[in-house]
């Protein structure tokens, strides 16, 4: 009999997702894990784990992590791909990790050129404490800490993330996706394809943002949720290559 | 230097930057400030041109956790840094100490609270002691007094790093890193550790390892922290150092660390020629502090004067293991010029006159 669907060989066996359902976490994860198999990777990866949901990868993959303190994730993965230049090194983050509380780090990581791979999930909020306004939270997005909707003059202006990356000069490749459909999950891997051989060319930063759902704290369906990445989110933050360096 | 057993005339600075070097230590992560800035100076060429990792990190904060990321991987990793700047990595010791990774920092104190200066004191024994980060963990602390201290404990920091996969500060301070003295810098005296056990190195032919410190399942949490603790207790029982001088017959005793040191020597032969048997205790490593051994010198009804530059920071573990068997007084001045040979005689002999010390004037 034909085998139609198998677990990829970067995840772990037992794992069960605890994510929220209709998250986008588990697609992202398993398209990370996807590649790692596709390119080889599982045995000589180290991953820098960030804070927040994203925090439990290493529950899901297979492969070596260390825990890096909130924001930090970039900076402990320099650390690991200075000491093991012949790791694969990635970091996989939410929007809050690299671009709020780690945005030194991440852009710093970006200028220098490191020659590792970065993943961040974009969903607009805070979804591990409940949904709190963020750096990527849109324009009139009402959260618990913007109960009247983002405005300019007490929250200022969501961050474009993969564009600021782009215009780093150490960056070789930075992209932006989703994963509302299958079109786009499919574009999403080989993103992160490109951004994993980045590295393994050895040419610099890669940076794959990925606009993600996040129901629960969007208080919608996962059909309304992945409407709203689709009618809301695209539309602000443009899906694309911004930067590639061959 | 082709013959390291040659004496050289040296900073402390540089010194402590060469010994990291001879010790093995693959990466170096750090950001300016004064006064420990030649030590990242020296590194950034010398690393270079030896193929090792060096990064002019855009914060203490990244510097600690580059560190970090770097140790994790099995290699010898430090970061040097000064007193308010330390104060931005207690967040990641405090990790490294939960994750048990073999941080080592160097902390060439200058002056605070805030800001503060770029004289030197020894207003970070608390932060270095009992830490500025969150929950239940122990940082092994060692405090030079000389140059060629610098070297030895720079060396002995890497190797109780990795021997108890616990962060080590080396708590040196602005006169010591600033001044030239002679040193040799011999062979990195201590085995290499086996990190093969936990090391992160891609999970070939073995299962993922993962280092971290979130723990979900409370009982797990409790274990994990009582695991520290007992670590820490056995650091304690093996690793804990110390110097007496002349403490056999002394009457008082004069404590203090770090290059204190040096002036309570000095005071103690000038009170001696006076008569007044003084003798001197040191602590080397001041977490784990030597509570036993100054307890012992108590219960033979020795009094104590603690001499530091700052408000009474270490004078508080000494009454802890005096246990009030015995009176201890404070000598000290918040920082600045340190205080003088003669400036601790007077103070010593007010003391055993039953005055007030001459404590904390400018």
């Amino acid at each position: 009999m034909q085998q139609v669907f198998s677990i990829p060989k970067s995840m772990k066996k037992d794992f069960r997702y605890t994510f929220c359902p209709g998250c986008d976490h588990g697609i992202a994860i398993r398209l990370v894990a996807e590649v790692l198999d596709e390119l080889g990777l599982r045995e000589n990866t180290i991953s820098s784990t960030s804070v927040g949901c994203s925090v439990f990868l290493y529950d899901f993959l297979d492969i070596d992590c260390v825990e890096a303190p909130h924001g930090r994730a970039l900076a402990s993965a320099t650390g690991v791909k200075r000491a093991r230049p012949d790791k694969f090194v990635f970091t996989y983050s939410g929007d809050g990790d690299f671009a709020s509380i780690g945005l030194a780090e991440s852009m710093h990581s970006a200028l220098r050129g490191e020659n590792i791979s970065a993943i961040c999930i974009n969903n607009t909020t805070y979804g591990m404490t409940g949904g709190q306004l963020g750096p990527t939270t849109l324009m009139g997005q009402v959260t618990t800490t913007s109960p009247t909707g983002r405005n300019k003059e007490y929250y200022g202006y969501p961050i474009k993330i993969a564009e600021h990356i782009a215009l780093c000069d150490g960056t070789a490749f930075s992209a932006r996706v989703a994963l509302d459909s299958v079109a786009h999950i499919n574009e999403a891997k080989k993103a992160i394809k490109k951004a994993f051989q980045t590295q393994l060319d050895g040419k610099g930063f890669g940076f794959v943002e990925i606009l993600s759902s996040c129901p629960t704290n969007w208080h919608m369906t996962p059909e309304e949720a992945h409407e709203r990445v689709r009618n809301e989110m695209i539309p602000i933050f443009p899906l694309g290559v911004f930067k590639e360096v061959n | 230097m082709t013959n390291r057993d040659e004496k050289v005339l040296i900073k402390g600075n540089y010194a402590i930057a060469q010994a990291a070097v001879n010790a093995g230590c693959q990466c170096y992560f750090g950001y300016p400030i004064t006064p420990q800035t030649e030590i990242g100076e020296y590194l950034s060429g010398k690393m270079q041109e030896l193929g090792r990792g060096y990064v002019c990190a855009e914060s203490e904060l990244a510097a600690i956790n580059m560190v970090m990321g770097a140790v994790a991987t099995g290699v010898k990793a430090m970061t040097s840094s000064s007193s308010c700047a330390v104060a931005l990595m207690q967040e990641a010791l405090s990790y490294a100490a939960s994750d048990e990774l073999p941080v080592v920092l160097v902390n060439v104190m200058r002056t605070g609270p805030g800001l503060g200066y770029i004289y030197p004191a020894q207003g970070d024994y608390n932060q270095a002691v009992y830490g500025g980060g969150n929950g239940d963990y122990n940082l092994i602390v060692l405090a030079p007094s000389t140059v060629q201290e610098c070297v030895d404990l720079t060396y002995r920091a890497f190797y109780l790093a990795q021997k108890y996969r616990n962060p080590v500060i080396l708590l040196a301070d602005g006169l010591l890193g600033q001044m030239m003295e002679p040193a040799s810098f011999g062979e990195y005296p201590y085995p290499e550790v086996d990190v093969s056990s936990w090391a992160l190195t891609g999970a070939k032919g073995r299962d993922a390892r993962m280092i971290y410190s979130v723990a979900t399942d409370e009982k797990k949490q409790i274990q994990h922290i009582c695991d520290l603790h007992r670590k820490f207790e056995v650091i304690a029982e093996n690793e804990t150092t110390y110097e007496e001088f002349e403490v056999d017959d002394a009457d008082i005793v004069l404590v203090a660390f770090g290059s204190m040191t040096r002036n309570i020597k000095a005071a103690m032969k000038v009170l001696r020629a006076k008569g007044i048997k003084a003798g001197c205790f040191r602590p080397v490593t001041l977490n784990p502090f030597p509570h036993k051994q100054i307890h012992a010198l108590a219960e033979k009804g020795k009094e104590f004067a603690v001499v530091e530059m700052n408000m009474g920071q270490m004078f508080k573990d000494v009454k802890y293991a005096v246990e009030g068997l015995s009176n201890v007084s404070l000598i000290n001045r918040a920082c600045g010029e340190w205080l003088s040979v003669e400036e601790i005689v007077s103070s010593v002999e007010n003391v055993l006159r039953g005055g007030k010390q001459l404590a904390a004037s400018l």
